[in-house]
């Protein structure tokens, strides 16, 4: 399968990767040999097989709706790039 | 001493021949000697492991002592430890000090084991040959211009090159396995489940499984001791009575049934490699064994589906790294979009950014049901030729890898060949199976050959055992590289 720049850039665009022309040309080209490695997968009949998302087939375990976990805020906002009297800070959203 | 097994350590800490502090000493002064050339640890803390060490010396001198007290462990640096720079081989982690310990952490730390530091790996688990961490490549101690395999390389390069005791790695599609082979260590991955994953940087969360690295197979079966167990922070960690995977060591062979699959050795395997499994099988026939013929006609396809799922799960795993909360941040930027963009293009290493773009596409609008589903699908197929193959066999084996140790820099314009490099390993994930890996001899260039042992769900103590035997009869497992 080949891939056009195009979809490169829309892939980039929305998976929040800046990427330029040159990075864009040579991910076209590593996608397109990865994409035929996995193009061998779509021969395959699986009409019928329920699709396997753990060895187990457990079911998802529930708890009680309780606080489990102490208020760190301090300690979790101490590794944060940028914060402001208890809140992280970003770039203006809203004008 | 630094060739001593984890039982004989812990004798001579119990029996006051060595203290642990002495013994992590003996560590930290090999790793400030070769690490410089070896690159195994990311991160080493003199101070924290000595304390460590103290600490285990007091539980030792107050009998309070269980089997890893007072031993030096590597970490892979995928576990939160903390206090310690948890870096998972990324730039975007570079500065990230974890502010809480992993599961695996915590059970270490119960045990009254020593962290002698973080081992280098892929960045983010991502590789096969430890050659995409941001902070450079590790060697394989036995020939320096070798890789030593990966992601979990520094492990197997620190318990090859006696850095540590034993170590902890992670495996996806291979990365105790592999590495464990290209440096002639053994290594297991357990049944998914087994092992919880809280506090492990998750790369794809229905495949990743931590376990041990290690200089035997009986450390191994001590590691895992410590390692398993229930966790109710970890979604898919299983509710199962705690073992004791030592339990049938001794055991003898007589009447083990080992399928070999017509796959695992066609076109693709080298001779050398062929050759040294082929003795380790009729090395097994002399210890009672019998061997029969079987098929996993659905293995071929289980690189394609694993480059499906596994970017997949890692396109959102990996979106938490935003610059917002933890972790690296562009310094410039124009707007929000801007700051997200230019911080993950600058945090991410070329390989994360691809299985990114890969995982992204396959769960782009219109691509989920041809992709996901599809590899999914494929997946329990791949499961079933297992479950019928354990019906005519107890174990299974083959090669862990289709060569020894490539070059450094050999695959590294090449993705798809660096992925072949896990053909064999893959489909134990994708079943969710234990695997492990033993050294059984060498190949071309005198360099280390792996013998991959799968079990069936829950066969580690099994499998383990068969390791064992194997280890009793020959001698691969204790061999030293060179100048270590």
């Amino acid at each position: 399968m080949s891939l056009t720049d195009a979809d490169v850039r829309k892939v980039a665009r929305l998976a929040r990767l800046a990427m330029s022309e040159t990075e864009i040309e040579t991910a076209r080209a590593q996608l397109s040999g990865i994409f035929d490695l996995i193009a061998e997968m779509q021969a395959v009949d699986t009409k019928g097989i329920a699709p396997m998302s753990h060895a187990q087939d457990v079911s998802q375990r529930l708890r009680e709706d309780v606080a489990t976990e102490a208020n760190q805020r301090e300690l979790f906002q101490s590794i944060a790039p940028q914060v402001e009297a208890g809140l992280y800070l970003v770039p203006q959203v809203i004008e | 001493m630094i060739n001593a097994t984890l039982k004989q350590l812990s004798a001579q800490l119990a029996g006051k021949k060595i203290s642990s502090v002495e013994l992590t000493q003996i560590y930290l002064d090999r790793i400030a000697a070769l690490n410089p050339a070896l690159n195994a640890y990311i991160t080493t803390n003199a101070e924290t492991s000595l304390a460590q060490a103290r600490a285990a010396d007091a539980l030792l001198a107050g009998g309070k002592a269980q089997a890893l007290t007072g031993i030096p462990i590597a970490q892979k640096d995928i576990f939160c430890a903390k206090g310690w720079r948890t870096t998972c081989g990324s730039k975007m982690l570079e500065n990230f000090i974890a502010p809480y310990d992993a599961h695996v952490i915590e059970q270490f730390n119960k045990a009254g084991a020593v962290n002698l530091g973080k081992t280098n790996m892929d960045e983010f688990a991502m590789g096969s040959s430890n050659e995409t961490s941001y902070f450079g490549p590790v060697r394989n101690p036995w020939d320096r211009n070798s890789v030593p395999g990966g992601s979990s390389g520094g492990a197997a390069c620190a318990v090859a090159a006696r850095l540590c005791a034993a170590a902890t790695g992670t495996d996806t599609g291979g990365s105790i396995r592999q590495p464990a082979a290209l440096c002639g260590i053994s290594g297991i991955k357990p049944t998914y489940g087994t092992v919880s994953r809280y506090g492990m940087i998750a790369f794809a969360s229905s495949l990743d499984q931590a376990g041990p690295m290690a200089r035997s197979v009986e450390d191994l079966a001590l590691m895992l001791n410590v390692m398993t167990g229930f966790d109710t922070r970890d979604s898919t960690s299983l509710q199962r009575d705690k073992e004791d995977y030592a339990r049938d060591l001794a055991k003898p062979l007589n009447g083990l049934r080992i399928g070999l699959p017509k796959e695992f050795f066609a076109e693709g395997l080298s001779n050398d490699v062929a050759q040294a499994v082929e003795a380790a099988i009729a090395e097994y026939k002399k210890l009672g064994a019998t061997v029969v013929d079987i098929s996993l006609p659905n293995s071929r396809l289980s690189v394609p589906v694993y480059y499906v799922l596994a970017p997949a799960e890692a396109s959102s795993n990996l979106s938490r790294f935003d610059g917002v909360r933890y972790g690296y941040r562009a310094p410039e930027y124009s707007d929000l979009t801007d700051m997200y963009e230019k911080t993950r293009a600058q945090g991410f290493g070329a390989e994360v950014k691809r299985r990114i773009m890969i995982g992204t596409y396959v769960l782009s609008h219109g691509y989920y049901d041809a992709y996901y589903l599809q590899a999914q699908k494929i997946r329990r197929l791949i499961a079933q030729d297992f479950t019928e193959a354990f019906k005519q066999c107890d174990v299974i084996m083959g090669p862990t890898s289709p060569s020894t140790a490539f070059n450094l820099g050999e695959k590294g314009d090449d993705p798809v060949q660096m992925y072949l490099s896990d053909i064999y390993t893959i489909a134990v994930n994708l079943a969710g199976l234990p695997g492990m890996s033993i050294p059984c001899g060498f190949g071309k260039n005198n360099m280390p050959v792996g013998l991959q042992i799968i079990g069936n769900y829950f066969a580690e103590a099994e499998m383990l055992n068969v390791a064992h035997q194997y280890q009793l009869a020959t001698d691969w497992h204790s061999r030293a590289p060179q100048e270590i």
